[in-house]
């Protein structure tokens, strides 16, 4: 829609140096260090409490930091966030829009906020409200639109200002798969036309279909960065075989077939190998033997596939839950 | 351009134009309900001026050398305005504040929190202007009112709506829900407008209730309205003037630190 020529931009959209949150004795964030590119998209992946949010308000002012170095569009945070906000879209996790305004009125007013005279919002209206799939509902309330579309609409309103930078708080949580897929397309768009993308996300397939790098992060720090497929290369065999259900009809007493498979013959094949309740899961670079041997078993269950970012994050997070 | 940002959560406001857009939005969606809200805040004060103006009117002939519904217009001016301004900042700010997050979003803009606060109080100073006038003109037309001074009556009208604004923006900055309003409409804003010399003069209470009253922002607010709009020079102007400023700058601070500490935290 707009395009900000890669060479041109040449500070760092975002830096972020040694950045330290704590609440009380609760370090939230610790130490993180990340640099975008100008024109890539980059994915900040991690559980819930894993510290993304803070760090994206650390990195837009709106929360002092406990330590480090933030400068956002060239500009250090947050003593001049206020400024550098003018060159930055954001689209939150939760939704904020005005009810009490229509869809055109919500860009209207929000472009104010950056200072743009009425001519100029209005004359940018259509092209926006286009770009979200709304301009049949222009003059709709916000009460009448689906999750979809409101969340549509909180990106076009992140855009209004025409950022060079976007930020986005995990923007599909919540959508159904068409809602996101939508997304996912006017995301590449914006890409591809140059603008700079941060967003998080818990969802490994978005992060995997959009980044060009990627952070894994955990309890305040990053374990990981890269490519998507380096990240994946780099942590974790190539295949992965599950292995469930009954093994030979003799499950143990409190165990599951899976698992007294696993203890049994899992070694012999697999370099490394967890159980997770019902579930064993192997990683190995070459998955023919195995997959030989487990035809011969009566009663298992078993499922190959390759590696994803979903291993990755799991075997570097874990699989409590965090609630 | 180096600006330093001091760290202190009761640091000096920063008020930019940057407000001017957050008022506007306010007052866009005002526009679109206005008559209907212009109807509501003049009713009660309605009800209660005639209804107690022409009730006890009968039994009390005069208060002062006026007529009782003379008496207390200034009174039912006053506490309107107070009434509309800490609705406007309890009820509505809050909404936008905690349940529909608008000040968040205004805040992924460039627009600091300092000046989204500021308009909320310029704005609940402005909408109670807006009912403040309409009541001038009902009373007006009821022939309550001598013209000489009454256009004083405007800025002190805002000026009343900026302190109690002030003041209400400190219950929003530190309430849970909606219900802890409730604390301070029974527990501050009907006692005070019980002694500060809205439905009668103040000098018949206990000497103790008289000075609570004079350290309370609504007695001064009702000893410059009344003389006004009776078409007299009120007296004591300035300190009445300084208390209620006083009021508004002091709210406006604490209120900005405790919801810097609660939003920026």
């Amino acid at each position: 829609m707009h395009a900000v020529p890669r060479g041109l931009a040449l500070a760092s959209p975002l830096e972020i140096r040694g950045l330290r949150k704590r609440y009380g004795d609760n370090e939230v964030v610790a130490g993180i260090d990340l640099r975008l590119n100008a024109g890539e998209c980059f994915t900040l992946l991690g559980p819930n409490g894993a510290g993304k949010t803070t760090t994206l308000r650390c990195a837009l002012g709106l929360t002092r930091p406990s330590g480090g170095e933030i400068f956002l569009a060239g500009l250090p945070v947050p003593e001049r966030a206020r400024e550098a906000r003018m060159r930055v879209g954001v689209v939150p996790q939760q939704d904020n829009l005005d009810p009490d305004f229509t869809c055109a009125e919500n860009l209207l007013v929000y472009g104010r906020y950056f200072g743009l005279d009425d001519a100029t919002i209005t004359a940018r209206i259509p092209e926006l409200l286009a770009f979200a799939g709304l301009e049949s509902k222009r003059d709709a309330r916000i009460q009448s639109l689906s999750g979809g579309m409101k969340r549509r609409l909180t990106l076009a309103r992140a855009l209004v200002n025409r950022p060079d930078l976007l930020i986005l708080d995990e923007p599909t949580t919540g959508l159904d798969p068409q809602a996101r897929h939508l997304i996912w397309e006017r995301l590449k768009q914006l890409i591809r036309n140059g603008t700079t993308v941060l967003l998080t996300t818990h969802f490994m397939d978005e992060a995997e279909r959009l980044a060009d790098r990627l952070a894994i992060l955990d309890a305040g720090r990053i374990l990981t960065e890269g490519s998507p497929r380096e990240v994946i290369a780099a942590q974790i065999e190539a295949q992965v075989v599950e292995v469930y259900g009954d093994w030979n009809g003799a499950a143990r007493n409190g165990t599951s077939g899976a698992q007294a498979w696993a203890e049994a013959h899992a070694c012999a094949f697999a370099r490394r190998y967890e159980v997770s309740g019902e579930t064993a899961f192997c990683y190995l670079d070459d998955a023919a033997p195995l997959m030989a041997h487990l035809a011969q078993q009566s009663g298992l269950r078993y499922l190959r596939r390759p590696a994803n970012l979903e291993d990755v994050f799991l075997k570097l997070t874990g699989r409590d839950l965090r609630d | 351009m180096a600006t330093t940002t001091p760290s202190s959560t009761f640091r000096a406001p920063r008020i930019t134009h940057r407000f001017v857009p957050v008022w506007r939005r306010n007052f866009l969606v005002w526009r679109k309900l206005a008559l209907p809200s212009v109807l509501g805040n003049l009713a009660d004060p309605m009800i209660y001026l005639f209804g107690l103006g022409f009730g006890i009117g009968m039994l009390v002939p005069e208060i002062g050398g006026v007529s009782y519904i003379s008496f207390l217009a200034a009174g039912m001016v006053c506490s309107s305005t107070m009434n509309s301004a800490s609705f406007e900042v309890l009820y509505s700010s809050f909404s936008r504040m905690h349940v529909q997050r608008t000040w968040d979003a205004i805040m992924n803009a460039p627009v600091d929190l300092d000046d989204i606060v500021f308009a909320e109080l310029v704005w609940a100073a402005s909408k109670a202007l807006l009912s403040g006038v309409a009541i001038l003109i009902v009373i007006a037309v009821f022939g309550l009112v001598d013209s000489r001074y009454v256009l004083w009556l405007l800025p002190l009208i805002f000026l009343v709506g900026l302190s109690f604004g002030a003041l209400g923006l400190v219950m929003t900055s530190v309430a849970p829900s909606y219900d802890f309003f409730m604390y301070y409409f029974t527990l501050f804003i009907t006692p005070m407008t019980l002694i500060s010399g809205v439905f009668f003069p103040a000098e018949q209470l206990p000497a103790a209730v008289q000075v609570a009253a004079s350290l309370l922002p609504l007695s001064h607010a009702v000893e410059l309205a009344r003389p006004l709009l009776l078409g007299k020079v009120p007296s004591d102007v300035v300190l009445h003037l300084v208390v209620l400023a006083a009021y508004g700058v002091g709210g406006f601070w604490v209120a900005l630190g405790l919801t810097r500490r609660r939003l920026l935290g």
